[in-house]
């Protein structure tokens, strides 16, 4: 292999890995504080292209992605008060086949609302042909839009989750609920910020990949099986090893490429799945011990 | 008016009658302790006064307000802060972090101005963590701030549970058995930090089954025997009341 093309399958694999591990972290914002993971994740991701792609011929980029980002959340919100903020103790099976539930329903809605066409955001800068020379391979400049946004928003968690006082008090709601109740801390309410904060990361990955993946109403299914390996394959409710494993899954996906046809890329996320849940279901970085212990 | 005012407490659980018609009051200042034979319904009174259990009956004042059938959160906003038997910390986050847990509810940095990483989000994170470092100071352990809570040696998170409720700045500050699981020195040490909580305006309800410690600290004693209350004075007079004896000893 030239270094040309390892460098062009290496850039593919960030791409789409760091997608997978926006993906994967939204899961696992919501594993946290509720325990369950959210199956409708996927669809906050197509509804983020969506809406902004709708919204592009009445306001500029900026602004479209924005309002998409936004509307998304709010979504989110009412997802989570309309479903399932009500619920008394309800079961985490129950939680997760409503998640299911809900994954179908956007999926059909958006169906109505923006039929099966496949649409797409234009290139953020220059266009589908534009290059940027890297160690002699080209790299579309929308990559280096996809890797940034993905890693603006993997330091913004950290830091929001380490340095602000709601950060904090959704860690503590996932550390020991019982206890964060008797601080005075609305648990509830930290489940209703949890769905927001996915919901919004979500969109706006999904906004940054569209030019290069484009957005079809049944995007959600596929990334939500991916965002799911990644956060497996890390270990539940850890989002550093989600980013690791993201990049990783992605790394994996590309390269398979030149050994594999490609109609194989989407088998080898679900074969590495199988293999950890049957050989290391706490996940690469995890301990197994440590398993029972959910912390951000 | 009593800061506290407990009346006809009752709790059912099933045919059990954990709590019944338990009334009594606590006064601004005052420290109570609550004690009883193990079954007698202590922890299940502090449980109803906090709003993690409901009363099946009866109603629980906070300086005049019923907080009765409030959920927990809320009535811990009211200024009502409480430790646990077996102590509950954040695992996984420093010990200045679970104390920092307990600032928030006197601070006002909402959801979407912590998401945008405002200034004034930024200037009140840092008074939430000034404030966290006096509480620590106070109890004696500024210098663990940056360890794992969790990673403590026992007496030391009771220590950073009771930083976590004071943090709070309660009115009110339940202590279900602090001295639980210590040695005698440490319970002494336990008893002077009760005093001094005592100098910094809170009032103290506490369940403990060590007899000299809640002799020692206590202003007024409430007894509690199969749900009931059985006598409720001051420590000299709880010493000498025959039916006590009779509970604790035996016939």
């Amino acid at each position: 292999m030239t270094l040309e093309l390892f460098i062009q399958y290496f850039f593919a694999g960030i791409t789409y890995g760091s997608i997978y591990a926006i993906v994967a972290i939204g899961f696992n914002i919501i594993y946290n504080t509720t325990g369950i993971i959210n199956f409708a994740q996927g669809e906050f991701v197509m509804l983020g292209g969506m809406i902004s792609i709708s919204l592009l011929p009445i306001m500029p980029l900026p602004l479209a992605i924005a309002a998409a980002v936004a509307l998304t959340m709010l979504y989110g919100a009412l997802l989570e008060i309309c479903f399932i903020r009500w619920l008394d103790n309800p079961g985490v099976l129950r939680m997760v086949i409503i998640t299911i539930g809900l994954s179908i329903l956007t999926r059909e809605a958006a169906l109505h609302v923006w039929d099966e066409s496949i649409r797409s955001l234009p290139y953020f800068v220059g266009n589908e042909i534009s290059t940027v020379n890297v160690l002699g391979a080209r790299v579309s400049p929308q990559v280096f839009w996809v890797i940034g946004a993905c890693g603006l928003m993997v330091a913004f968690l950290s830091i929001f989750f380490q340095g602000t006082s709601v950060g904090r008090q959704m860690r503590a709601c996932a550390a020991n609920r019982k206890a964060a109740v008797l601080c005075g801390i609305n648990t509830r309410d930290m489940v209703t910020f949890s769905f927001v904060l996915s919901a919004g990361i979500g969109a706006l990955a999904g906004c940054v990949m569209s030019p290069i993946t484009s957005t079809a109403y049944d995007n959600g299914t596929g990334l939500a099986i991916k965002g799911f390996t990644v956060a497996i394959l890390g270990g539940l409710g850890n989002s550093a090893a989600a980013v690791a494993a993201g990049l990783l899954l992605g790394i994996i996906e590309a390269f398979s490429v030149s050994v594999l046809p490609l109609a194989f890329q989407d088998a080898i996320a679900i074969a590495i799945l199988l293999i950890i849940l049957f050989v290391r279901p706490h996940g690469l970085f995890g301990s197994g011990t440590a398993a029972g212990l959910k912390e951000f | 008016m009593a800061l506290l005012a407990v009346s006809n407490l009752g709790k059912q659980f099933g045919g059990l009658q954990a709590v019944s018609e338990v009334s009594f009051s606590v006064e601004r200042g005052m420290i109570k302790a609550v004690i009883g034979p193990n079954g007698a319904g202590k922890t299940t009174l502090f449980n109803l006064i906090t709003g993690s259990l409901t009363p099946s009956s009866g109603s629980v004042l906070l300086d005049g307000r019923d907080i009765t059938g409030h959920r927990p959160h809320q009535i811990a906003s009211f200024g009502i802060a409480r430790t646990f038997q077996n102590i509950k910390l954040f695992p996984g986050m420093t010990v200045l972090e679970n104390v920092m847990i307990g600032r928030h509810i006197r601070s006002s940095g909402g959801f979407i101005a912590s998401m945008l990483h405002l200034p004034w989000v930024l200037a009140e994170e840092q008074r939430i963590r000034q404030a966290a470092l006096e509480r620590l100071e106070m109890l004696g352990i500024a210098e663990l701030a940056e360890l794992e809570a969790t990673s403590l040696a026992f007496g030391q998170q009771r220590a950073v549970e009771l930083a976590r409720a004071l943090a709070m700045e309660p009115d009110l500050l339940l202590l279900d058995e602090p001295a639980a699981g210590l040695n005698i020195y440490e319970t002494a040490e336990v008893g002077r930090l009760i005093s001094s909580i005592r100098q910094l305006g809170i009032t103290v309800l506490l369940v403990e089954h060590d007899m000299s410690l809640v002799m020692d600290i206590s202003d007024e004693i409430v007894v509690l025997s199969f749900g009931r209350k059985i006598a409720e004075d001051v420590p000299e007079a709880i010493q000498s009341n025959e039916e006590v004896i009779k509970v604790y000893l035996g016939e």
